[in-house]
């Protein structure tokens, strides 16, 4: 009798039993694409403010000191000490490996210029552009093109792949403006030819300087693998005081808990660890303001996204509520027929149930491709949402559709059933 | 008689007209605050940005110095939208014959444009030096005063505290421009300008530095500005489909009540109906009904929206969101627009039903 009952109420109320559950679906919707856009959205603006470069930077440990002046360093290039080339796959080695967006070694070296009779002598900066790099199970490119993303090339970038001994470069915007130098052109350093594929403007010292792969800074310098710095751009967790903290001082299972979070510390901490006779320093521009800036923005989207649950909420309940008020005279009858306070509340919050049930599925999948759609168009990278949301999502559908339906049941059933089925109020 | 039907519709149905009410206020509150933090967010993250130091460079032509009005005139010239410190960089030469970078600047001015400067203690008398993390050992036994040479003359400097930045600052020592300019003889060859203001603004601000100060190089800070622009945009953007999914959520909500409202008093129609009121009148009537809880509901909730606005801005920016009056025309437009939507949609199926079957019941 009771399966009938509410069987029969959603086959003959088709249009009832429609507009409710539409704005079920509609308010989960809404609610699942805030969800899922809140709960990634720290990560998605990470990344994008990995566009100001590198929070890290890996120097060799016994480095003798910079003399660096408006981005030139005085200091002779075979002064110093150098990190190894062989060690850089090890940074995608470590715990946090994929929290790490990229890595660019840097190996400035001084060098003359030889171009329409003129000698100046110029830094030439090797690193990666768009390299592969080897790594057990997958293949990871990177380089500048994905570290220092402001770097812009007109012309092409120079391929830096480890088989073909490159022989291209790029020239600072500045420094082809005072050599008269252009894309395509031929020119000589230490004693080899290289072509220009593409000129260089940063808005930084580069600008002023030629970029070539790694391998071509070291030949010219003689030292096969040598590097002398390595720029990581990494995924992190504004710091908070428990990441300032020593890790020395921390007894095993503090450390554990500080090494389990992605904050810039510690990432530092195990990249010096990985990397032999490394010191690993937090770029403090980059990293200590991208903290504040992730923390205003996810703290925004997490209001509004308590703004668009309760407007869902809200959107439910005045549904059901409608609903249920377009019903009384069944109410009346039902009671007029013997039926108790208890059999007609549960009638009408099984039906609430099925049709928050349905709702929540239909909104939850329609959800996930709403929130799909966003990063898509906003971000150009997916926002998924987590199936283990089903769950809760269904959960606060059936509640608040109970909420919303409580009211106007209490209404209906405490209605005198005469006046209920007289039609009046 | 007309009003007194207004009125008497709001009075006797209490608990219906409250409900629509509420659906029109909460709706009209959450638009006014997305709207407000939508048009805010930029001037608040940008502020936030703002930590990020320099977004303008001003380097003197050729390695020679600036001007040594350089930095007054560049003051003049910002009037208060932004902030900019000089510096003045040699290669000097400790007692032991080491080659290290000596920088000359403003610590006062230092101190607003780096924030992300790690400093254990600022400098605040003259001979007092800021040592680079990373120059500290080259220096001498931490806490004792060196010698520094530059072409023949010795400065003796006494360590006020440490810098630590990550990145070029670790290497250099940092004295005050004052003795930087007595020892060295040296002007100041940067000038760095953090510029306030969105993108036109500072691309303004570079213009006329450009124009002001013919012997500087003036160059943009790429990375800073790319970064803020990119951010600032997604932000925007994902705040935007927020609202328009959630403002969206919120006229449905005030539609599906209204039109309720509106429909459960089809037998008031009939009446009137039956009674002799004309189609225009009975129109009329109901368009004026649901006007009028359209404004009162978008003024109540232009009011809360507003609160809610500031309330988000206190707890999140720490700073005041301006109250938008502008926002309220739209708001109050959109109101009226949903209400009477949801007014004539129900009407114009009841006209075509003969007032006897509504009255009966049917």
């Amino acid at each position: 009798m009771f399966a009938r009952l509410v069987y029969e109420s959603f086959r003959r109320q088709k249009r009832r039993k429609f507009l409710a559950g539409a704005a079920i679906t509609l308010g989960v919707t809404v609610a699942t694409a805030m969800i899922g856009v809140a709960t990634d959205i720290g990560d998605k603006i990470n990344r994008e403010l990995r566009t100001i470069g590198a929070n890290l930077v890996i120097t060799p440990q016994e480095d003798s000191l910079d003399v660096e002046i408006g981005g030139v360093n005085l200091k002779p290039p075979s002064d110093g000490a150098f990190l190894n080339e062989a060690d850089l796959p090890r940074i995608k080695d470590i715990f946090w490996r994929n929290n790490v967006t990229g890595f660019s070694p840097m190996l400035p070296v001084t060098v003359t210029l030889q171009h329409e009779g003129k000698q100046p002598d110029v830094t030439l900066l090797g690193t990666y552009f768009a390299r592969h790099v080897p790594l057990s199970g997958e293949d990871f490119v990177t380089g500048v093109r994905s570290t220092h993303l402001w770097w812009k090339v007109a012309g092409t970038w120079p391929q830096d792949e480890e088989k073909d001994s490159s022989q291209e470069v790029l020239v600072g915007q500045r420094l082809a403006q005072k050599a008269g130098l252009k894309q395509g052109d031929e020119i000589s350093v230490s004693r080899k030819q290289f072509r220009v594929t593409g000129i260089l403007s940063t808005g930084g010292a580069e600008d002023d300087e030629i970029v070539a792969p790694l391998s071509v800074a070291q030949e010219i310098l003689n030292r096969p693998g040598a590097v002398r710095r390595i720029y990581v751009s990494a995924l992190t967790k504004p710091e908070d005081a428990f990441a300032r903290r020593d890790p020395k001082s921390m007894s095993g299972a503090v450390l554990e808990r500080w090494s389990c979070t992605p904050y810039p510390q510690s990432i530092a901490y195990q990249l010096a660890a990985a990397i032999p006779h490394s010191h690993v320093e937090q770029i403090r521009q980059v990293s200590q303001n991208e903290g504040a800036v992730l923390t205003r923005i996810e703290g925004l989207i997490f209001l509004i996204t308590i703004a668009a649950l309760l407007a869902a909420a809200l959107a439910v309940s005045a549904a059901m509520a409608t609903a249920i008020f377009e019903r009384r005279a069944e109410v009346g009858l039902m009671k007029a027929l013997g039926a108790g306070k208890i059999a007609v509340a549960s009638v009408f919050f099984a039906e609430a149930t099925l049709l928050a049930l349905i709702g929540g599925i239909a909104g939850f999948a329609a959800g996930s491709l709403l929130a799909r759609q966003i990063g898509q168009s906003i971000f150009n990278s997916q926002i998924s949402i987590q199936p283990v949301l089903l769950p809760v999502i269904l959960g606060i559908a059936v509640i608040v559709t109970f909420a919303g339906s409580a009211a106007a049941i209490r209404r209906a059933i405490d209605l005198d059933p005469v006046f209920a089925l007289r039609g009046g109020l | 008689m007309f009003w007194r039907m207004l009125w008497r519709a709001a009075i006797l149905r209490r608990g219906r007209a409250a409900s629509a009410l509420l659906a029109m206020v909460v709706a009209a509150a959450v638009t006014t605050a997305l709207l407000n933090l939508y048009v805010d967010v930029q001037a608040k993250l940008q502020h936030e940005f703002r930590n990020y130091g320099a977004n303008i460079v001003l380097v003197a032509k050729d390695g020679a110095s600036l001007p040594s009005d350089t930095i007054s005139r560049v003051d003049s010239l910002l009037a208060g939208r932004g902030i900019a410190a000089p510096f003045g960089m040699i290669v000097a030469r400790t007692s032991s014959g080491q080659p290290i970078v000596v920088a000359g600047t403003d610590f006062n001015r230092v101190r607003q444009l780096d924030k992300w400067w790690s400093v254990s203690n600022w400098p605040s008398a003259p001979q007092q030096a800021l040592i680079g993390l990373r120059a500290q050992s080259t220096v001498g036994p931490a806490n004792q005063a060196f010698d520094l040479k530059f072409q023949g003359r010795i400065l003796r400097l006494s360590p006020a505290g440490t810098v630590q930045t990550g990145a070029a600052e670790d290497s250099r020592i940092y004295i005050s421009l004052a003795d930087f300019v007595a020892w060295t003889n040296v002007q100041p060859s940067t000038v760095e300008v953090a510029a306030n203001g969105n993108p036109n603004e500072v691309a303004g601000i570079l213009n006329e530095l450009t124009r002001a100060i013919p012997a500087a190089d003036v160059r943009p800070v790429r990375q800073i500005m790319e970064g803020e622009a990119r951010v600032l945009g997604k932000t925007r953007a994902t705040l935007l489909a927020a609202s328009v999914l959630i403002i969206l959520t919120a006229a449905l909500c005030v539609l599906s009540t209204l039109m309720g409202w509106v429909y459960d008093r089809r037998r008031d129609f009939a009446t009137m109906k039956a009674l002799g009121a004309s189609t225009r009148l009975l129109n009329g009537f109901f368009a004026a009904e649901a006007a009028a809880l359209g404004a009162v509901g978008a003024l109540i909730g232009f009011v809360i929206g507003i609160g809610i606005a500031a309330w988000i801005g206190r707890v999140n920016f720490h700073a005041a969101v301006t109250p938008r009056f502008d926002v309220l025309p739209v708001v109050l437009a959109g109101s009226i627009t949903v209400t009477l939507l949801s007014a004539i949609l129900p009407i114009s199926r009841l006209r075509r039903v003969q007032p006897a079957v509504i009255l009966r019941g049917e």
